[in-house]
């Protein structure tokens, strides 16, 4: 039996002191036996002679300091994993909230993961269908990838990673993707959206949810992504999934964060958010990947919501250090009412490069994406300059340019969140494209597919 | 041996009292796991250490153990094709010890201890050597041979000295001190990574690191024992053109350091090294190079020491007489580091909480490149090229690490997302990039390259330069404004960046294109303003020169393979002079 202290100091916010313990470990896992006999669970931040300062997971209302009582547990935060979690829901600290039977562990395991030797991964390289052009053909997603949607409030994000879980496909198998859903802090009415998507499509099966709700305590979601990814950990790599890690949203988790850090008085970095976010979310982002021995792999697609649209803003800033990429959605394509609402110039993978081509995609990929890059950016600096000095200011190649820009708003972009394109369906349209453009303007296409597409 | 017991744990910090006799930055085991920390501070019989692995389950009363020496990189045959984290453990050795994830408390040796490497002396019996002379010689792979030195502050007379089969440790020969005390030689030195290989004398760097990359070698050139830095937001192509320069300079070694960043890219270089042939020994590219990987997920205070094992191998290699590059992407993850654990040691931050001595640490870490004449008594230079990607929050450059950074280095290479949302790459902004060695390299240039190097490259300047203010007319009037010798300067400029700055990383053909072709290149583009100026001279119309079909083969220039790009150059001219020939003009 573990010792039980009654020697609560102080808590303020989030945090607990306790004095006067032993032999208790840095990040161990703690539980506090409230007067009324309900268990609510924290983890030791620091160690400092024999006191020990705890962060709590739960709120702290009713905890009193003479009658409540905290017992150390010997371990780390931990969850239980099997593959019957699949077609389960779990709250953000991985307890089933779904009334279904108490799950049989087939392993336990830390919910902070351990970094994957560089050494060991498999470089992420296959394609993935999403059924998207914008993704599919400009900013290709492959297996073992972290890709997150930028969004902003108001857009529809849900909408597009919805689309993204229920067409993804790898083309020549059919294996199908395990889905792990975490809803970190997010209102209730998303997550249902998310919820009976899945149902609807039957994906509800084959996909493990962890919710985090808007009303649940803030803390908690410290927890909730390293408990899906945890699950997702096992089903990549110890039963060989393919697993689509969807987290929705990165701004709650990084205001979670930032709570505790302030409570703790630590220097703050920018914006009050603690120095050591970039880490932070590293180690979390960092567990998307392939790695020997296991065919498995987990995709990541975190959602995030930029404060006032803003990129330069600290969380989608070092997300997107880490990240491999990034969806960006656009409020003024969205105005114009073409769904999914990607922005497309700021929108990068960078993994593409090994995941299309022939062989994979198909050998003109590669060129026209560049190509209608390059047309589309040339195509909206046309039009920026239209409004300023107007239609006849500019160069028939230019007006050519500004009409492609429109078309290929109206068309490419637009599919709406139900129509799942092949890739070919997608490469055909962007030849279609570049027919408004003359064929001399096709300089980042090799000349021997030009000659065979156009 | 010191040995106290923990306090505090604070993240990676660890505070252990009983500690007086440790010494200020040893080494010390933490631990039942023996983790591996570092002693960064004393008060009195407290110690304050910073730990390089996961301090999860450490507790108090928890023993730690100095070991007596400072933190040290193992330096000897068989570092190059190795992958290190960032406390120079093997990355390889520790996969085949316990699997794909990295767990705590492994300790393995840096440096192979059961390979037997061949050992040719070059010395010999009754030679007086002093610290940096050579004993002999070990070829490491096809490309690399590998110089045993004597360690600096040796000073002796060699008793014997044998070629044979050894490992790193295995005696190779005895040296006699002038006290008269012998010695056994081995292959094997080590070195503290705080401080800095010792050189006979700085010299001031004269010869340019050849990349292949036109806007760097031909634009904003490094020298050879160079500093250079390359800011830029995510998604402007820092890696890219890190791998590039990692792949392509005509350096020796390669020492890529991955300080913080992500894992596949490390995978990447690893998968993908071994299959490019380097163009100067036709041999793969991984031969010459070290990779120091700590990623982002790994523990951040092994991030802080990684550039210093990184930029201490490199000094190693260097005092062979050898051209070094070291690439350390990225050094701002660095400098974070050195916040985070600032921030635990509760120092009063500086700007933006970074600690007060940030730039004073940075410029440490430059300031050990340099070319160099090497100890030892043969007077052989070596040269350490350090080149650091920073990446600024938002890429707004005013931020303190980009700013201290640009205090000490020569060379910058400004990244701009709007150039790479046009899918530009490299997305290196020709208007606020610069190099200061550009003018100490011209005679390089004009002696090897060409004689109107330097002209021809302020020439383009001056074009790209005029292009900008031309912009801004066009932004507020329209182009219909212009005349005619003003437009041929933007069709010239939009030549310029679309056909000669612009090179595509992936193309077999222009990934590495050579001093003599970028050269040709650009007197290229400027023929055809040559010849179109004179053309609008005599009448000819710019909107027909603009359209003109030799424009797209200029555009297909720089993917003309090396072997065959003159005769192709050669064609292209005779076209410009046919085709503006055919639009006549009023004469």
């Amino acid at each position: 039996m573990y010792r039980e202290y009654r020697t609560i100091e102080e808590v303020a916010g989030p945090l607990m002191l306790v004095r006067d313990v032993d032999d208790v470990k840095y990040d161990e896992l703690g539980e506090i036996i409230m007067p009324t006999g309900e268990v609510r669970r924290c983890r030791v931040l620091e160690v400092n002679g024999s006191d020990v300062l705890v962060q709590l997971f739960e709120s702290s209302a009713g905890l009193n300091l003479e009658y409540s009582k905290v017992r150390f547990t010997g371990h780390g935060v931990q969850l239980p994993v099997s593959r019957e979690m699949l077609g389960r829901v779990f709250n953000g600290m991985g307890e089933p909230i779904d009334g279904g039977a108490k799950l049989i562990p087939e392993a336990v395991r830390d919910i902070n993961g351990t970094p994957i030797n560089p050494a060991s991964r498999k470089y992420p390289s296959e394609f993935i269908e999403t059924g998207v052009s914008t993704i599919d053909g400009l900013n290709t997603l492959v297996r073992g990838q972290k890709l997150p949607i930028f969004s902003g409030s108001g857009l529809p994000h849900a909408n597009l990673a919805a689309q993204i879980a229920r067409q993804a496909k790898v083309r020549g198998t059919d294996e199908k993707f395990a889905v792990v859903f975490a809803a970190i802090g997010i209102t209730f009415e998303e997550a249902d959206f998310f919820i009976s998507d899945f149902k609807k499509t039957g994906a509800i099966d084959r996909t493990v949810l962890f919710i985090n709700l808007a009303s649940d305590a803030a803390i908690e979601r410290i927890s909730t992504p390293r408990m899906a990814l945890t699950a997702a950990e096992y089903l990549a790599f110890d039963c060989n999934m393919h697993v689509l890690v969807i987290m929705t949203d990165i701004t709650n988790y990084a205001e979670a964060l930032r709570e505790v850090s302030a409570a703790r008085k630590e220097v703050p970095g920018r914006r009050g958010y603690p120095g050591y976010l970039y880490t932070d979310l590293a180690t979390m982002y960092e567990r998307a990947g392939r790695r020997e021995g296991s065919d498995g792999s987990i995709t990541m697609i975190p959602i995030l919501t930029m404060p006032e649209d803003d990129k330069t803003h600290p969380i989608p800033d070092l997300t997107g250090y880490i990240t491999e990429g990034q969806i960006i959605l656009s409020r003024e394509i969205y105005r114009k009412g073409y769904l999914p609402p990607v922005d497309v110039l700021p929108s990068l993978s960078r993994l593409k490069d090994k995941g299309i081509g022939a062989g994979r995609t198909r050998e003109d990929h590669s060129g026209t994406m560049n190509q209608l890059f390059a047309a589309y950016a040339r195509g909206k600096e046309a039009k920026e300059l239209m409004v300023v000095l107007g239609e006849s200011a500019l160069t028939p190649i230019e007006r050519l340019y500004a009409k492609f820009s429109d078309e290929f708003e109206a068309r490419y972009v637009n599919q709406g969140f139900y129509e799942d394109r092949t890739i070919e369906q997608t490469l055909d349209l962007g030849w279609e494209l570049l027919h408004i453009l003359p064929k001399s303007e096709m300089k980042r296409i090799k000349p021997a597919i030009l000659d065979k597409y156009w | 041996m010191t040995e106290g017991r923990i306090v505090k744990v604070s993240g990676p910090l660890v505070i252990a009292e009983g500690m007086r006799e440790a010494n200020m930055f040893d080494v010390v085991r933490v631990g039942e796991a023996n983790l591996i920390g570092e002693i960064i501070e004393m008060h009195g019989d407290r110690a304050s250490i910073q730990v390089y692995e996961e301090t999860a389950g450490l507790g108090r009363g928890d023993r730690v153990v100095s070991t007596g020496a400072p933190l040290s990189v193992e330096l000897g045959p068989g570092l190059m094709e190795n992958i290190y984290d960032g406390i120079q453990r093997p990355l390889v050795a520790i996969k085949n010890a316990v699997g794909p994830n990295i767990t705590r408390g492994v300790d393995l040796p840096a440096l192979d201890r059961e390979k037997k490497w061949y050992f040719e002396a070059t010395a010999k019996r009754g030679d007086r050597v002093v610290g940096g002379d050579v004993y002999g010689v070990v070829k490491e792979n096809e490309v690399v041979r590998h110089k045993i030195m004597a360690p600096p502050g040796t000073d002796g007379t060699i008793e014997e000295l044998l070629s044979g089969y050894y490992t790193v440790t295995d005696p190779i020969g005895k040296l006699s001190r002038p006290d008269g005390t012998v010695e056994n030689i081995i292959m094997m030195q080590k070195w503290p990574v705080r401080v800095a290989r010792p050189y006979k004398e700085k010299l001031p760097p004269n010869e340019p690191l050849i990349t292949g990359q036109r806007n760097v070698d031909s634009m904003f050139p490094v020298a050879k024992g160079g500093t250079a830095c390359i800011p830029g937001p995510f998604g402007s192509g820092k890696t890219v053109v890190q791998h590039q320069l990692a792949k392509w300079s005509d350096a020796d070694f390669v020492i890529y350091i991955g300080c913080g960043e992500r894992g596949n890219e490390m995978t990447d270089v690893l998968l993908e090294f071994p299959e490019i042939a380097d163009p100067k020994t036709g041999s793969s590219l991984i031969k010459r190079t070290v990779l120091i990987a700590n990623t982002s997920d790994m523990p951040v205070a092994a991030r802080e020491a990684s550039v210093y094992t990184g930029i201490t191998i490199a000094e190693y290699l260097r005092d062979m007489g050898c051209s070094v590059a070291v690439i350390a992407d990225s050094t701002s993850r660095w400098a974070e580091a050195l916040r985070e654990m600032s921030g635990r040691l509760e120092e009063m931050p500086g700007e933006e909480g970074y600690p007060a001595y940030l730039t004073s640490r940075l410029a440490q870490f430059y300031e050990r490149a340099g070319m160099v004449r090497c100890c030892g008594s043969d007077e052989r230079i070596g040269a350490l090229t350090a080149i650091g990607a920073v990446s600024p929050p938002g890429g707004d450059i005013s931020e303190p690490v980009s700013q201290a950074t640009l205090r000490i280095v020569k060379v910058f290479w400004g990244l701009d997302s709007s150039l790479a949302y046009k899918r530009h790459f490299p997305a290196i902004n020709w208007l606020n990039s610069y190099s200061l060695y550009k003018d100490r390299l011209a005679p390089w240039y004009e002696k090897n390259v060409a004689s109107d190097w330097m002209a021809q490259i302020t020439e383009a300047m001056r074009i790209l330069s005029a292009e900008a203010e031309l912009d801004e007319i066009v932004k507020l009037v329209g182009i219909d404004a212009l005349s005619a010798s003003d437009r041929l300067t933007l069709e010239v400029a939009q030549s310029i960046r679309e056909d000669f700055l612009q090179q595509d990383a992936m193309s077999p053909d222009d990934s590495y294109c050579p001093p003599e072709k970028q050269h040709d290149l650009l007197t290229l583009i400027l023929y055809f303003r040559d010849a179109a100026s004179r053309a609008i001279g005599t009448g000819a119309d710019i909107e027909k020169i603009s359209e003109l079909p030799v424009r797209e083969r200029i555009g297909r220039a720089k993917s003309a393979p090396v072997a065959e790009y003159k005769r192709e150059f050669a064609e292209i001219r005779a076209e410009i002079d046919a085709e503006l020939s055919s639009l006549g003009g009023n004469r």
